[in-house]
């Protein structure tokens, strides 16, 4: 029988848009940690935009075909099971997609028609399984496994863990979630808080970790981004938190962005510092600072990690 | 209806330190008249039912009618319940304190979601129809 382990070891990559832009230390750290785990990542051949929030907009159905292409290609192209997806968009509408080709008729109808438009197979619900990073090590790996391999430790890092408002919502399309002991809350998400804390870190009370981080409103209302943003960074220090560690490149981008406009534009400063979970991770795991692509992030927190004897 | 500059502005005063007994009341009446304010502007009469033993979770409920991106603040609401049932169960706890400030801030969450949802849905200061709702919302101008 083959379990998550085994089914983990080797998964088709999906590292959207996002991993090759402004998330480009997340695409690293996420690729690095998977090597020091002994995990195989294999990029999905010519995969396009799942149309992010943007496409769906316009038209559903069309950002339903995007998000099943990339599924098409890593199921019928490369003849893979699973495919992960880091980012919380992608992951969220490849999840969306697969909901609704298992249950609407005329979403198999758009996507088949696109499909040969395209001149590719049409993908059917069922043909992969779609996972997050955080799946992906939680299952691929799980907790101690991880402490196995650890070659540091976050020894004592104050960590909230913040999951952002897409990695869980809406529950409908997450059917592996909340099955109880073992499978993600949709409620109150603990893979990072467990992943995390078997790397050394504590771990606070943070009551914001799956609130909105108000992306939708960055270039329509900036000034709203930075209030909830700021509201994030503030709550993460009232909790006692040293660093915040996100699992989706909008919020992190986002919390970045934003700290250097609160500082600016409201003259609220705040020190807490932001890093993806794959990047303390790979630290943990003993990867160095530039190869967890520290210095790729926004704000600097090399001198802060050295401090702390984590880097 | 509370005014939203109201709102904030008891926002403002409680996390300058200024809670006490009966606050975690007080934060769960402000998320409930925030929520009022998004289910008005859809157009709806805000309900007086309780979920869970709470209003403001039937007004979340409500103010989800026809847009389920706004249980996007669903686990914000919960969290000020669930924050209100551990202040209040023991009052006494030392970190009672900390759970009152965080609830604060947990409020003030709520407040900026449901405030700029409501500007990015047209319901606020982009729509002449909710107008009304914002500028009953500004403090009154002296002299």
């Amino acid at each position: 029988m083959t379990t998550a382990k085994d089914k983990y070891q080797k998964v088709a990559y999906y590292p959207g848009c996002a991993l090759e832009g402004t998330a480009h230390s997340y695409n690293r750290s996420t690729q690095q940690v998977g090597k020091a785990l002994g995990l195989d990542l294999v990029e999905v051949k010519n995969w396009n935009c799942c149309g992010a929030m943007e496409v769906k907009n316009i038209d559903p159905k069309l950002q339903t075909y995007l998000s099943s292409r990339v599924m098409a290609i890593a199921a019928t192209e490369m003849k893979m099971d699973v495919v992960m997806a880091p980012c919380n968009g992608c992951y969220h509408n490849l999840k969306k997609a697969e909901y609704d080709l298992a249950h609407d008729p005329t979403s198999v109808e758009v996507v088949d028609r696109l499909s040969q438009k395209a001149g590719h197979a049409t993908y059917a619900a069922g043909q992969v399984e779609t996972i997050h990073a955080l799946d992906w090590i939680m299952h691929g790996i799980g907790e101690d496994g991880l402490k196995q391999r650890l070659k540091g430790s976050l020894q004592g890092l104050k960590v909230a863990n913040y999951y952002g408002c897409m990695y869980t919502r809406p529950r409908h399309i997450f059917p592996e979630k909340d099955k109880g002991p073992g499978t993600e809350s949709t409620s109150k998400p603990h893979f990072m808080d467990d992943l995390l804390g078997a790397a050394g870190a504590v771990n606070v009370e943070f009551p914001l970790k799956t609130a909105c981080c108000g992306g939708a409103h960055t270039l329509s209302d900036s000034d709203t981004s930075t209030k909830l943003v700021l509201n994030i960074l503030r709550t993460a220090e009232a909790a006692g938190a040293e660093v915040i560690a996100t699992e989706c490149p909008t919020c992190h981008s986002g919390l970045e962005m934003h700290q250097v406009r609160a500082e600016k534009k409201f003259n609220q400063p705040t020190k807490v510092k932001i890093l993806y979970f794959t990047q303390l991770l790979g630290l943990a795991l003993g990867l160095s600072p530039r190869q967890v692509g520290v210095h790729e992030n926004i704000s600097d927190s090399l001198g802060f990690l050295r401090e702390k004897g984590i880097a | 209806m509370k005014p939203l500059a109201q709102i904030e502005q008891r926002l403002d005063l409680l996390e300058a330190g200024g809670s006490g007994p009966g606050t975690a009341a007080e934060l769960v009446e402000l998320g409930e008249a925030v929520l009022e304010h998004w289910v008005s502007a859809k157009g709806l009469v805000p309900t007086q039912e309780t979920r869970e033993g709470f209003r403001l979770l039937a007004l979340h409920r409500q103010g989800c009618t026809d847009d389920p991106s706004f249980n996007a603040c669903r686990e914000t609401c919960r969290e000020l319940a669930y924050h209100h049932n551990l202040v209040t169960s023991d009052p006494q706890h030392p970190a009672t304190p900390q759970r009152l400030t965080m609830m604060t801030l947990v409020t003030r969450h709520l407040f900026l979601f449901v405030t700029g949802k409501m500007q990015v849905a047209a319901l606020g200061d982009f729509c002449c129809a909710s107008r009304p709702i914002r500028l009953q919302a500004e403090p009154q101008e002296i002299g």
